[in-house]
């Protein structure tokens, strides 16, 4: 059984919203490859918890990378080094004996710091409000195999679905833009024939509850296709603006 | 005798009736009455959307930081319903019929049939949304196959469907809170239920940013608040499910039903060590190619590539002939422990078995096997660092859902008037065990299509106004801020999660897939012990009025204590095998569960007596009309 790992983790505190943060140091002996990242923190805390100390707050929850809660800027990267992965599936067997881990919370003016490393993203939660939604009434639906939908849409659809709303996109953003984000779930519905009724609306109300969430704008650097852990395409992202484009300039006649 | 209120009538019959008998609102009062709803999974979100679409004023709450990353989302396979398109002999009877034998004869046949029923409106409603279901090349909508059916009724989202449903129940509600008829409190816990004069009247909350306690007032409270597999620590839920909303429902007055009746699900990824905080579940969809097997011989170590086919025993295809490795989870489940049992188990512990793909692999294809399951495989690979596609995945039975749950009647309401309770929470449909792609569908026909019904007929009565301003609230909001001051003045020096580890061994080890008399009143000795420990010894950290997750946790695991014991009082007394309940002392010479239909064909209700009293068990006698129980057989 080979040894387990030593660890020197840089993680940023910070007690609440208005107040400032700092990085502290921690030491870690012994971290098992086969914990995932979360489980690793867990360690800590528990030893925070024994000493009387506070432990580290972070957002998770399913620990499955399907939820979209946890949100841990490790190293610089969104989720960290792991393509494809969010911080909860991230195993201890990505990082070599001896590292430096740094762990800061997601970096945006829309996610103010709650505590530590959790953030609030309700902003998301808004732009959906905004449009990002068929409003279909409970009871008001046709036979489900009554529209016949082409395959190939179907599954490019459920590309975009797959987005978490993790956030990821924005904190790995420069100018800290929500596009993959709303172009998801834009693409998702307007990829869709039910999706199409309500779309001119929606790409308008959406983007308009993106920009006063204040969220930057994109600048087509493509960092957060790179960071998804999910991988939804920057396609959608042009979907998005063709559509934003055409709903601007032409009239409705 | 415990009322559950079924209508008259034959089964088929019985919902439609219902609907014509059950008195209406009238739209333009629908306004005047307000409805809380607790949580925003499946059955959360879609009754609070589709009642803020009838025009009643919803509140709807949720821990999460977002109503979006409810646990649901995690469910992978898919969603069952009676549709038929496959054409190959389903119907609403069937999938009754299938559901009732499938929870081992231990549900009520009339919420069953509706269940099917609704089960069709169900998918219509979730395609209209924007669920982008799998579809084949003619653009219709594609079924797979479940353990416990014989036909292909299973809609699925590539290997996500829960996140799907949830996502289009979440865009519902979003659009209501667009609205203005649903006003969102995310970060929230609920704490208390407010009874004023026997009336379910409001509910007291924790903000979990600042810590505030707040009182909210409604005309009705709906509980959507999930199951209580976290009381084994290990399982397959999200951290953060508890227990909580429903126990301290029960402890007001609302009857807790069958407690002990709980699902270990067949297809997990193995512990791998002590810091393990939860278990994965690997979609019980992979059953449909995937072959389980284990060495015939117990000290064969040989790398599984290796063990040649005839020294293979592919233990579910021999002993269950006709549902092979398709049979329902409970059964799945038990002969996996008994092989490991046997010291036949592989792996680095000897507790997993080996889920096979070679010979899927070899018939239809690398790329037809990835388009089915592919994020799973990755996940896998993920988790464990084996790649699937070459050698087996290892698999092991872990805690997955809770069919006990509050008892409701066929309106979903608790014995306390105007506390309703929905979804998983309740222990409603499933019996002694659930059949795969069947909690998806409960938790959306509870939410879409009973309780937007059945509500109606509660605010019919004449309710008096009650302000937050009432005693209840006050005395309720007390409750509250003593049991959170309680908690924080402790200052041991044990983290909360190990008192939580220590709790969930227990229930595993003596609750878990296998109960005995010795090992039931052990446990019934020792949690009471555990738990003045817990109270004595346990460590939070930080302040009350500020975000503090180790509070939030020890306020849970406080009430896992309290559930745990009344788990394993329910299993000791329900004296026979049924469904995920396996009394040792009770099995067939082929170590099957052996029911006792003529003792035991009821529900078993508990009644809260009091901190230092026994509760009291109650019964609701179950009828079979359509259904009539017989040894379940899937061989």
């Amino acid at each position: 059984m080979s040894k387990g790992l030593n660890l020197t983790l840089k993680v940023w505190r910070q007690k609440n919203t208005l107040s400032k943060g700092e990085i502290v140091d921690y030491q870690l002996e012994d971290i098992s490859r086969d914990m995932s990242f979360l489980e690793m923190l867990d360690v800590l805390n528990n030893r925070l918890e024994k000493e009387g100390k506070e432990p580290i707050a972070f957002d998770h929850d399913c620990r499955e990378g399907i939820c979209g809660a946890c949100s841990l800027f490790i190293n610089g990267q969104p989720h960290g080094p792991m393509k494809g992965t969010t911080a909860c599936q991230l195993h201890m067997r990505s990082f070599e004996d001896g590292a430096t881990i740094v762990v800061e919370p997601w970096r945006a003016k829309a996610f103010p710091v709650v505590k530590d490393l959790v953030t609030d993203r309700s902003a998301f939660d808004r732009i959906i409000q905004a449009g990002g939604y068929i409003s279909v009434r409970t009871g008001n639906a046709p036979d489900a195999n009554a529209i016949p939908i082409n395959k190939k849409d179907s599954e490019m659809a459920m590309d975009a679905a797959a987005c978490i709303g993790c956030g990821a996109c924005v904190a790995a953003c420069k100018n800290a833009s929500a596009m993959l984000f709303v172009s998801a779930k834009f693409s998702h519905l307007s990829l869709l024939p039910q999706g199409k009724v309500e779309e001119k609306e929606r790409v308008l109300s959406m983007v308009d509850a993106m920009e006063r969430e204040g969220f930057g704008n994109c600048t087509n650097t493509g960092a957060c296709e790179a960071e998804c852990p999910k991988e939804i395409s920057m396609d959608n992202i042009a979907r998005l603006n063709r559509k934003w484009l055409s709903a601007n300039s032409f009239a409705d006649v | 005798m415990l009322d559950a209120k079924i209508p008259e009538g034959h089964v088929s019959e019985k919902w439609d009736k219902h609907r014509f008998k059950t008195k209406l609102v009238n739209p333009a009062n629908k306004r005047k009455y307000n409805i809380i709803v607790v949580g925003t999974g499946l059955a959360g979100a879609s009754a609070a959307a589709s009642l803020a679409e009838l025009g009643y004023n919803v509140k709807a709450f949720c821990l999460q930081d977002s109503p979006r990353r409810a646990h649901s989302i995690a469910a992978q396979g898919g969603i069952n319903a009676a549709k038929n398109y496959p054409n190959d002999g389903d119907s609403v009877y069937r999938l009754f019929y299938d559901t009732v034998k499938g929870g081992d004869y231990r549900a009520r046949e009339a919420n069953v049939y509706r269940l099917a029923q609704v089960s069709n409106n169900i998918i219509d409603q979730c395609t209209a949304q924007g669920v982008p279901f799998g579809r084949d090349y003619g653009g219709y909508l594609d079924n797979r196959s479940f353990g416990g059916a014989q036909v292909s009724r299973t809609f699925y989202a590539r290997g996500q469907t829960g996140q799907q449903l949830l996502l289009g129940a979440y865009s519902a509600l979003m659009a209501q809170v667009h609205t203005g008829k649903v006003t969102l409190y995310p970060r929230t816990e609920m704490l208390e239920v407010v009874v004023v004069d026997g009336q379910a009247r409001g509910i007291i909350t924790r903000d979990l940013i600042n810590g505030a306690i707040e009182r909210h007032e409604a005309h009705a409270v709906c509980l959507a608040t999930g199951g209580y597999s976290n009381v084994y620590y290990l399982s397959t839920n999200a951290i953060p499910c508890n227990v909580t909303a429903s126990w301290r429902a029960y402890k007001k007055g609302a009857f807790f039903a069958n407690p002990c009746f709980t699902q270990i699900h067949p297809t997990c990824i193995p512990v791998s060590g002590d810091h393990q905080s939860k278990l994965t579940l690997m979609s019980e969809s992979l059953r449909n190619d995937g072959r389980v097997w284990v060495p015939m011989d117990k000290d064969d170590k040989r790398r599984p590539e290796d063990i040649p086919e005839a020294e293979r025993d592919y233990y579910l295809e021999t002993r269950y002939p006709a549902f092979g490795n398709l049979v329902p989870r409970d059964v799945a489940s038990r002969a996996s422990k008994g092989v490991c049992d046997e010291g036949r188990g592989v792996g680095a512990t000897g507790l997993a078995v080996y889920l096979d793909f070679e010979d899927a692999i070899k018939r239809d294809g690398k790329g037809t096997i990835e388009a089915k399951y592919g994020n799973l495989f990755d996940m896998y690979a993920k988790i464990t660092g084996d790649n699937p596609y070459k050698t087996p995945m290892k698999i092991f039975p872990a805690p997955h859902y809770t069919m006990g749950g509050l008892w409701v009647d066929y309106n979903l309401m608790t014995t306390i008037p105007g506390l309703f309770a929905l979804g998983e929470c309740n222990f409603s449909d499933h019996g002694a065990n659930r059949l795969g792609a069947s909690a998806l569908m409960q938790g959306l026909a509870d939410g879409y299509f009973v309780i937007p019904y059945t509500i109606g007929g509660y605010l019919n009565n004449d309710l008096p106004e009650v302000t937050t301003e009432h005693e209840a609230f006050a005395q309720a909001e007390q409750a509250a801020r003593d049991n959170t001051e309680r908690l924080i003045a402790n200052k041991g020096n044990r983290p909360v999660d190990d008192f939580h580890r220590e709790l969930g061994r227990l229930v595993w080890d003596r609750c878990g897939m296998s109960r005995s008399t010795e090992g039931l009143q052990d446990a019934l000795e020792r949690i009471p012990e555990m738990r003045e420990d817990f109270w004595k010894n346990v460590s939070i950290t930080g302040t009350s009025g500020e975000f503090n997750q180790v509070l939030e946790r020890a306020g849970r695991v406080a009430d896992f204590y309290e559930l745990a014991e009344l788990m394993c009082r329910d299993a000791l007394t329900r004296e026979e095998s049924c469904g995920g309940h396996f009394r040792e002392e009770h099995q067939t010479p082929e170590n099957e569960a052996k029911r006792d239909d003529e003792n035991f064909a009821h529900v078993a209700a508990w009644e809260f007596k009091g901190d230092d009293a026994e509760p009291e068990r109650h019964v609701e006698q179950l009828e079979f009309e359509e259904v009539k129980p017989t040894q379940r057989s899937y061989k």
